[in-house]
């Protein structure tokens, strides 16, 4: 009780010796003298300046531009896969022309995964269907000068759903004109 | 639990006496809809502390309940159970009647108060009770802006969970996550509960793997606003950002060394994901990983001296370690066909992963000591999973009901709390360091 009764005392004193003054500061703005165990004044100011966050805002990226006219420019793969199936040859033979044919053209192939696992792994296989792209039109005498093989995981599925139909339709590489 | 201390003999003395401490309080996913904000904490603990929190005098006046935030913060600690002090009328000079809250059950007890000061600043004090032994544990005042208001009572929550359990308090600590929402894409910096977040990068293109650097000043992330992935550094309070790799093809998975000197990343400029180091003073990446499979998510171990990562040499994705320079490698995970996400506590004693269990993908804590493991969550769409600085909790993101989450859970899964967040799509947690 003594520790209590000291604390008390000392904050009516307080009180009495700001109402003497007739000072407008509020009672709490005098540092209070506290004899208690171990009461002390922290100093947030400092920790606190270095919590600010400048925001950064990034506008709309280019478009892109034309390729091949009439050319499917998404090669489709299956589940957990990245062979360029048979199927999708006329695609790339169809895009090796037109780059040989046009040597100043750059295109970038975007690879990308179904929604399932992580987004790390999943860039990575993402990558793998990028560059399996890539050197499917290396084939054909495409060279690194022109193309870019990148991936977007499963960070741009094409369609939503976790359907079989809806997941086939994201295990893809897009071909991108820059 | 620790065994020096004299607060933490209150711990042993309440679990003597056998004290359930979830009954009837928090039945599984019980939800404490506050009016700021929501909490929503879950579990069952036996070795939780009750504690009173009794309302700051003057915070239904004020612009932060400093009292809620301060309960919130140690009940998501896992380590302490509130114990409702909604009617005590008390400040930090206040002394409660600690007999009579002795005989409710409580071992503790915070006071305090909030008062705004002359130049638009505020004034919050608080006062720590033990209990049991009828004693003043100490009390602590913090000055802040009005825009500080919420991290003086994270403050104040550090001060008592230091005082009770030894050790250092996590809750004035930041997190880094990100959102979609619609087309947009943000990286935001919020509180160690999710609230308060502010912007720090806002792009139509996603924003992947955010990775605080040791300082805590510093974000690195993978962008793909310029519509392949290339890794940033990017100091938070000024926004000056570096790009940091724009090789050819695509950069991820950014991690850094314990001295922030460097950086290990996934490139795939050589044909291929392999990891790399990348000195922060230029340079060119240093290829650590030599194998012509996927090697990638590289995070160090808190020493400096592993890099532990992500393989799929063996046939399917699992954890693996080696040296700082590279090197042959050593296998980790053994169970399951697919194991991706490593994290490494602080301490250096646990590695949380991330694991795929018949079809779902599921967070497990291994202990590396004797190679253990947990999996230790109910959900099945779990990723990114990253330490608390004081290795006692994980945060991680989920999917609840269909909707995207950020979690905390304590390392053995037993209480784990829903924290809000900002709008959107909420995913990629990462935890920042204790402030220097």
């Amino acid at each position: 009780m003594k520790r209590f009764s000291s604390s008390l005392i000392s904050s009516l004193v307080l009180a009495a010796t700001l109402v003497a003054c007739g000072s407008n500061v509020k009672l709490q703005d005098v540092p209070v003298e506290d004899k208690s165990a171990g009461f002390s004044q922290a100093d947030a100011d400092a920790a606190a300046a270095s919590r600010g966050v400048a925001p950064v805002q990034i506008g709309a990226s280019d478009a892109s531009l034309a390729g091949p006219a009439n050319t499917t420019k998404i090669i489709y793969f299956d589940f957990d896969s990245y062979v360029v199936k048979p199927e999708f040859q006329s695609v790339i033979e169809a895009h090796a022309k037109y780059l040989n044919a046009n040597k100043s053209r750059k295109m970038a192939i975007e690879g990308h995964t179904d929604e399932r696992g992580g987004r790390e792994y999943n860039l990575a296989l993402g990558q793998r269907r990028a560059e399996a792209v890539r050197r499917a039109l290396g084939l054909l005498g495409v060279t690194d000068a022109q193309v870019e093989a990148v991936s977007f995981g499963k960070e741009k599925p094409a369609v939503s759903g976790f359907d079989e139909a809806s997941m086939a339709k994201n295990r893809r590489a897009e071909i991108n004109y820059r | 639990m620790k065994s020096d201390g004299s607060p933490l003999a209150l711990f042993k003395r309440r679990s003597a006496l056998k004290i359930f401490a979830g009954t009837g309080l928090f039945a599984n996913a019980a939800s404490l809809a506050l009016a700021q904000f929501r909490v929503e904490v879950s579990g069952v603990g036996m070795t939780q502390m009750p504690v009173a929190i009794a309302p700051f005098r003057g915070e239904a006046q004020s612009p932060q309940k400093i009292g809620s935030i301060v309960k919130a913060d140690l009940e998501r600690s896992g380590m302490f159970r509130g114990v409702d002090a909604a009617g005590l009328v008390a400040d930090e000079n206040t002394r409660p009647d600690l007999a009579s809250w002795r005989q409710k059950g409580v071992d503790a007890m915070v006071t305090g108060s909030v008062s705004p000061l002359a130049d638009g600043r505020f004034d919050v004090r608080l006062r720590l009770w033990d209990v049991v032994r009828e004693q003043d544990l100490g009390g602590q005042s913090y000055t802040v802006s009005k825009a500080d208001l919420r991290l003086s009572a994270h403050r104040v929550s550090d001060f008592v969970y230091e005082k009770l359990t030894g050790e250092r308090g996590i809750f004035s600590t930041r997190i880094a996550y990100v959102t979609k929402s619609g087309q947009r894409y943000t990286l935001w910096v919020a509180d160690s509960d999710g609230e308060g977040a502010q912007s720090a990068l806002s792009s139509p293109e996603p924003i992947i793997s955010p990775a605080w650097s040791p300082s805590g000043a510093q974000l690195a992330y993978v962008s793909f606003e310029s519509r392949k992935p290339v890794i940033y550094s990017h100091d938070v309070a000024s926004g000056k950002r570096r790009l940091l790799a724009n090789f050819r093809g695509s950069n991820s998975a950014p991690a850094w060394s314990p001295d922030g000197s460097q950086l290990v990343a996934t490139l795939s400029q050589a044909g291929g994901s392999q990891i790399y180091s990348i000195s922060l003073n230029g340079g060119d990446p240093r290829r650590l990983t030599q194998s012509s499979s996927i090697d990638t998510e590289p995070t160090f171990s808190p020493d400096g001296r592993t890099i532990y990562f992500v393989s799929d040499r063996g046939g399917s994705p699992q954890i693996y370690r080696m040296g700082p320079t590279g090197g042959s490698a050593e296998r980790v995970t053994f169970s399951g066909t697919y194991n991706i996400s490593p994290a490494l506590s602080p301490d250096g004693r646990w590695l949380a992963y991330v694991s795929r269990v018949g079809g779902g993908f599921k967070l497990h804590v291994m202990e590396l000591s004797t190679g253990a493991v947990t999996a230790i969550t109910d959900t099945s769409a779990d990723e990114s999973p990253s330490f608390a600085p004081n290795s006692r909790l994980i945060v991680y993101a989920t999917q609840q009901q269909g909707r995207e989450a950020l979690m905390t859970t304590t390392l053995d899964g037993k209480i784990k709390a829903r924290l809000s967040g900002a709008d959107g799509d909420i995913r990629e947690p990462d935890w920042g360091p204790f402030h220097r």
